[in-house]
């Protein structure tokens, strides 16, 4: 196994951490400022995949079929938010097990919808080709994918630390009751991070689908990759979450080459070691 | 009648009607659902044990059903290891020990946390069958064990699993029934209700839920030693994501607290699953949507809905017979007001 | 009731219940409590008073570890448990009651009185035995009810009794552990003036074995039942005296500014 091997692998982890960023964000964001486990998250990433999926057959443009991707998901999940979790703002429990009758609908209709045969996504043209590098062989799009992620991480950031409506989320996570008193309109913060979360997982699902692909059930095998990333990151940490979406990505890619039986096994047991030691996360402030 | 000897006889009445359905000439079809019931109903009273009465929502449940289906098909097709009650005890023992390693991390978190880590504690275990294929077939699973005769049961018949599954569930169901009764039971509500108080009171809580992970890890492996010698089949998908919230879905939908609850639950969505899947593709949807609207009207499950109802009903039926008294009382008139 | 006697008894054991030595908390750059330290002898009734943020209920906590100092140490009986979880203090005889009533409002008052009376017995783990089995905590429970003149509501859920016999109630669920040392948080908050009479005599009225700490804003009940008070102000302990001698402390009239005393 030369550098060549580690390369490769080490670009295929960080594309596959991008996608897993891109449903991470929205988790921990959702999780952070209103304590709901969206346990839809990825069932947005699978509904975006499917819409852009549709879209791209009729020639729409890659950038612009993820867009509508993550704009489609981004109406189910204010719809979902707006009508039904959004009541029980006091009872995070009861809000987790909505989203879990929620996300076997978006499932269940996806498949009579698209039906129940794996679909591939194909890359932009721009990025179709592979880079040879020597031994090394990878996909343009890895990098592509890998660079918006990163982008997208650090608006977020800069969204969050720099802007007033940043100020507000971060004022309602650490104190919520206090914000409220100084007139912050923090149901107004709740929509927009909800639609937000919505947003990057449906258009994570159309951008991720070229790695992916799409299939009824993908949604069941990306969400313990997200709880993953939370544990690790710290619950509520945008900064942990993509760290901890990089790592999960590389281990996960570097366990499949290396032990191809136990690569789950490789993810989840750092995870299992992490909850032990530090149960707040590597980057997270511990939970009350 | 008073309340006990109605509630004997219901459960006698009951008793009656489960053990003569292989005997009524009924397809085999629905005897081998009635199977399954009994099966998944011993899994989400399990789980039960946990939401219901301890207050922890465990999402590794199914992993503890796994472990004992897979002890069955490991231990018979690589160890030779074939007589049911040895394989019953280890199965028992193992899912144990998992627990007890598994519900030492996870109780180091509560509520969301405990949530979370619960989840990413089953995956570990699915990801052990779903890759370590040498070990446990991977994806195909493993194939190649039968069932066996156990005393008085000929298991290899339809009417006989049948049998051996209801006694199962009949001691599953008087052993948690018991429990709950116990001290032990009321101390576990106590530390769901008022962790602080209990602790006041000498209670450890940690230890408390921590054994009650155990037990109940035990019981779901019981349910998972009878799951795969009925299929003659072990697959990931015993424990995966799909099995743990369909055996909550189960517990919400009877109704949590309630033991017979989630025994209704499994039963619904059992029949539910075969009689939609006839009709209409879409019985996940379905399912989706009745679950919602359940968690949203009707927290308290199917069970409590009816409870209450009830209470309702004896509720106005003692208001008009109290009003008729008083009414009577006054005017010597049997007839109280409309 | 307290009479002179009593007193002397309490001093003529001598022996001390609870000790604390150097206490602080901080919370971040919050000093929460600074350097307290605080002696009750066996059998001793003591209150602590202050305004609001003194860190009465930190001190609490502290001593029934649910809290852990930042320094300091604490001793039950000579015995350091700084370090113990509240249940292992529970066993070696330290109750406590909360500022809000914290019983089980499901169950039953009896059933509620069994718990604590179960809670240092191996019964506690019995998983196969109906509890109805263990008439002799019933009895006990029922026989502690009657000393407050509840046992008719014995078989009520909590939720059914009033405001001051939940208090009571939850009272007796601490003596029923027989402690040393009993902690009472607030014990008449949110009380009407009858009812918090009844829980008034009702602590005067009990054994004199066991010492009782507690935290009162409504003075008056802790002039009936403590003879000695600790004030505690911005978590430092700034006057301790006698019941008789605690209107002439110049430091307390001043916090107080003379007028509630």
């Amino acid at each position: 196994m030369g550098n060549a091997f580690y390369l490769q692998n080490v670009l295929g982890g960080l594309a596959h951490g991008s996608l897993l960023f891109l449903i991470a964000a929205g988790f921990t964001l959702i999780f952070g400022l209103m304590r709901i486990i969206n346990l839809a998250q990825t069932a947005f990433y699978l509904l975006g995949a499917y819409v852009g999926l549709s879209l791209g057959l009729h020639g729409v443009n890659f950038w612009v079929a993820g867009m509508a991707g993550g704009v489609v998901a981004t109406v189910v999940g204010l719809a979902i938010y707006g009508i039904f979790l959004h009541r029980y703002h006091a009872s995070p429990l009861t809000a987790l097990l909505l989203s879990l009758g929620f996300a076997l609908i978006i499932d269940d209709g996806s498949l009579a919808i698209w039906g129940g045969d794996p679909q591939s996504i194909a890359p932009p043209h721009m990025f179709a080709e592979s880079i040879h590098l020597g031994s090394l062989v990878f996909p343009e799009y890895w990098l592509a994918l890998i660079v918006v992620s990163t982008v997208i991480a650090a608006g977020l950031l800069v969204f969050q630390q720099r802007t007033k409506f940043g100020a507000i989320i971060r004022a309602a996570v650490d104190d919520e009751e206090m914000a409220r008193g100084l007139g912050i309109d923090v149901n107004r913060a709740f929509y927009f991070v909800f639609a937000l979360g919505a947003f990057l997982a449906g258009l994570g699902g159309y951008l991720g689908g070229p790695i992916t692909s799409a299939y009824p059930g993908l949604d069941g095998e990306l969400l313990p990759l997200a709880f993953a990333i939370v544990i690790i990151g710290g619950m509520g940490s945008l900064e942990g979450a993509f760290i901890a979406s990089m790592l999960i990505g590389l281990v996960n890619t570097f366990g499949r080459a290396l032990f191809p039986e136990l690569s789950y096994f490789t993810i989840f047991l750092p995870v299992a070691l992490i909850m032990a030691i530090r149960p707040q996360g590597l980057f997270g402030r511990k939970l009350q | 009648m008073s309340r006990p000897w109605r509630n004997a006889i219901v459960i006698g009445i009951l008793l009656v009607l489960a053990i003569a359905v292989p005997r009524l000439g009924l397809p085999a079809f629905y005897v081998s659902l009635l199977t399954q019931t009994w099966i998944y109903g011993i899994l989400a009273m399990s789980l039960d044990l946990l939401v219901g009465f301890t207050g922890l929502v465990s999402f590794m449940q199914a992993a503890f059903f796994g472990i004992g289906a897979y002890v069955v098909a490991i231990g018979a097709t690589r160890y030779h290891f074939v007589d049911f009650w040895p394989t019953l005890l280890a199965a028992i023992l193992i899912a144990g020990l998992v627990a007890a390693a598994f519900g030492a991390l996870a109780l180091r978190s509560e509520d969301e946390g405990f949530i979370i880590i619960t989840l990413a504690l089953n995956e570990i275990i699915w990801g052990l069958a779903y890759q370590w294929v040498s070990m446990s077939g991977g994806d195909n699973g493993i194939t190649g064990f039968l069932r066996v005769n156990v005393g008085p049961f000929h298991t290899t018949d339809n009417s006989g699993f049948y049998y051996l599954s209801l006694a199962a569930l009949i001691v599953c169901l008087t052993l948690l029934v018991l429990m709950v009764r116990s001290p032990f039971g009321l101390v576990l509500v106590g530390a769901r209700e008022r962790p602080r108080r209990m602790a006041a009171l000498g209670y450890n809580v940690w230890l408390f839920r921590y054994l009650a992970l155990i037990i109940a890890g035990m019981f779901a492996a019981v349910a998972g030693v009878l799951f795969a010698y009925y299929n003659e089949f072990v697959g990931p998908g015993s424990l995966s994501l799909d099995t743990t919230v369909q055996v909550l879905i189960m517990v919400i939908l009877g109704g949590t607290g309630t033991l017979i609850g989630p025994l209704l639950g499994a039963g619904i969505l059992v029949f539910l699953s075969n009689a939609l899947s006839d009709i209409t593709q879409r019985w996940v949807l379905i399912l989706g949507a009745v679950y919602v609207v359940t968690v949203m009207y009707a927290p308290d499950g199917i069970v409590g809905l009816v409870n209450r109802l009830m209470a309702k009903a004896r509720s106005r039926r003692e208001l008009s017979l109290a009003a008729g008294a008083a009414v009577g009382g006054a005017f010597h008139s049997g007839e109280g007001p409309k | 009731m307290t009479t002179v006697a009593a007193l002397h008894d309490a001093d003529a054991l001598g022996e001390t219940c609870l000790q604390l030595s150097g206490i602080s908390k901080r919370f971040g750059n919050l000093h929460v409590l600074d350097d307290v330290a605080l002696s009750v002898r066996h059998g001793e009734r003591r209150g602590i008073i202050g305004p609001n943020g003194a860190g009465k209920t930190t001190l609490f906590n502290v001593i029934a570890g649910e809290l852990a100092p930042t320094s300091g140490k604490v001793y039950l009986y000579g015995r350091d448990i700084t370090r113990l979880p509240p249940h292992s203090r529970a066993k070696l005889g330290l109750a406590r009651t909360f500022q809000t009533t914290t019983l089980l409002p499901g169950l039953t008052v009896v059933e509620n009185l069994v718990l604590s009376l179960q809670a240092l017995t191996p019964t506690r783990f019995q998983c196969f035995v109906p509890r109805t089995r263990y008439r002799g905590f019933r009895e006990e429970a029922l026989r502690l009810l009657g000393q407050v003149q509840l046992e008719h509501c014995a078989d009520w859920l909590v939720r059914a009794l009033g405001h001051g016999e939940q208090r009571q109630v939850e009272i007796l669920m601490a003596l029923a552990q027989r402690p040393k040392l009993l902690l009472l948080d607030e014990p008449t908050a949110g009380l009407s003036a009858a009812d918090a009479v009844l829980v008034t005599d009702m602590l005067r009225a009990y054994r004199r074995d066991v010492a009782m700490v507690l935290i009162e804003h409504d003075l008056s009940v802790v002039f009936n039942v403590v003879e000695r008070i600790t004030v505690l102000h911005y978590g430092r302990v700034v006057a301790e005296e006698t019941v008789e001698s605690i209107h002439d402390n110049p430091v307390v009239q001043e916090i107080y500014l003379g007028g509630t005393l």
